[in-house]
């Protein structure tokens, strides 16, 4: 763990894997610190807001002690039109036949390791190991809303028209996001996902 | 109530924010000037958390009651017809029919509008914040009317507050990817005056000079942000990150605006020069 530098209100734990990320911020949201306003997981960091805070505690909780959790919240099946425009290329990137990157992508189930990007926009991981590709060179200017896509080690859903620049794999007519819904986000963070070919 | 005549420039409803949300993707947002806006609210009596209107001009509208108003932030000739003048920071009680007409400031980018009561639209997780990037929150267009929320019953202690001036050196600390550039572009950062261009908006004041050169090349996984984050994209020209910047970006964060000074980016017009200082973080 490495600790980095963020202004007088925030602190910035860099990780070497997604599991110390999960473990960690699942410690930081039990402990309930005061003076913690929120708190950021991604791919490999952490970023905690605060206020005044106990900085020897916030050091001490920044550090992976326990094991990841694993993800036991409710399955999301989420149906899925794979007729995205970049399955031809993942086929030719994978050397599998399109059908088989299909079954590989809808054949597992992921968890919401965290939130980000636009609001509602879960990152799941458990995307196999084949399918794991970089982000397109260019990014799109707009990629439409309920997009399915993949990019490193993640999988998504576009939760809104935006800018991107994942792997389109296919689309849902599932609304990932909305405001005044009692739950806005589908998916939150320990949700499980699978996705099912329609 | 009141009547939105036009809508004007970078105009929106703004409070606080939603701070609390960030774990469903969700930012802050809430006025980009935040010491303008809670100033207004403590002029008319109001709650700081009262949502004020936020525009960078061309606003007008219509009083459908009388009210007690105020405008802070940015300044410039304010214009009332069909009630008494008002001036920047100072509290106005105006009659049922004036219109409030707001062009485009001379000094300042963003004026913050109060009504003692407040603008009662419709919160959304919240909050009354229109977030530009996410696109939640109330939103503001011509022909809306408004309604303004009952009087707080609260003392009114001054009828005018001096302006505030805006920093003139931006104080910034080291950001967690401070050594993935050069001490040349860090020299540069602090050296050199950084103009601010046209193209900024709520999300971030985008920022033009000498490109701010990478040692490091490799692609940032996304990471959380701050606001007063100045992060660099691929062709070294940097942006502050402001209100409704995204929760997580994918750029490399060079510095960070001390708090205190975010306002006065905010509040930098397009074509000022902004200087960087560099202070402990």
């Amino acid at each position: 763990m490495r600790l980095l530098p963020y202004g007088p209100r925030a602190v910035l734990a860099e990780y070497d894997t997604l599991a110390e990320v999960m473990a960690v911020s699942d410690a930081l949201r039990s402990a309930n610190l005061p003076g913690v306003d929120d708190v950021v997981p991604a791919a490999r960091t952490v970023l905690v807001h605060h206020q005044m805070v106990d900085r020897a505690a916030l050091e001490r909780l920044l550090v992976p002690s326990s094991a990841a959790p694993q993800a036991t919240g409710p399955i999301v099946e989420i149906p899925v039109v794979y007729d995205g425009v970049d399955l031809a290329d993942v086929a030719e990137a994978t050397g599998m036949p399109i059908d088989q990157v299909v079954e590989m992508h809808s054949s597992v189930t992921y968890s919401a390791a965290f939130l980000g990007f636009t609001p509602g926009w879960a990152y799941l991981v458990g995307l196999p190991k084949p399918l794991h590709l970089p982000r397109r060179p260019t990014p799109r200017t707009a990629v439409p809303a309920g997009s399915v896509a993949i990019a490193s080690e993640f999988s998504g859903v576009y939760p809104t028209t935006s800018p991107g620049g994942w792997n389109l794999l296919g689309h849902t007519t599932t609304t990932m996001f909305d405001a005044s819904r009692h739950k806005p986000a589908l998916v939150v963070a320990g949700d499980r996902v699978r996705f099912v070919a329609e | 109530m009141i009547e939105i005549i036009s809508q004007g420039i970078g105009s929106s409803f703004q409070d606080l924010g939603r701070p609390g949300y960030k774990h469903l993707g969700v930012g802050r947002s809430g006025a980009a000037d935040g010491p303008s806006h809670t100033l207004a609210n403590r002029l008319v009596g109001n709650a700081e958390s009262a949502a004020t209107i936020e525009t960078c001009g061309g606003l007008s509208l219509r009083l459908l009651d009388h009210a007690v108003v105020v405008v802070t932030g940015a300044r410039g000739v304010l214009e009332v017809r069909h009630g008494p003048p008002i001036a920047v920071n100072g509290v106005a009680h105006l009659p049922t029919g004036s219109e409030i007409i707001m062009r485009s400031p001379g000094d300042g980018l963003r004026y913050y509008l109060a009504v003692r009561g407040g603008f009662e639209v419709e919160p959304v997780l919240g909050s009354r914040s229109f977030d530009t990037l996410a696109g939640i929150g109330p939103r503001l267009a011509a022909g809306d009317r408004v309604a303004v929320g009952a009087d707080p019953h609260s003392p009114m202690v001054a009828d005018f507050a001096s302006p505030h001036p805006w920093a003139t050196h931006i104080d910034i600390s080291e950001g967690p990817r401070r050594d993935w550039f050069t001490d040349e572009a860090w020299a540069s950062l602090i050296a050199v005056g950084y103009v601010v261009s046209p193209t900024g908006n709520r999300v971030g004041a985008r920022l033009s000079g000498p490109a701010l050169e990478r040692r490091q090349r490799r692609e940032l996984p996304s990471e959380g942000l701050v606001e007063g984050a100045i992060q660099v994209p691929p062709d070294g020209q940097p942006i502050v990150m402001l209100a409704d910047y995204p929760v997580t970006g994918g750029y490399p964060v060079i510095a960070v605006v001390a708090p205190s000074h975010v306002p006065s980016v905010a509040q930098a017009r397009p074509g000022t020069t902004l200087r960087f200082r560099h202070s402990a973080g």
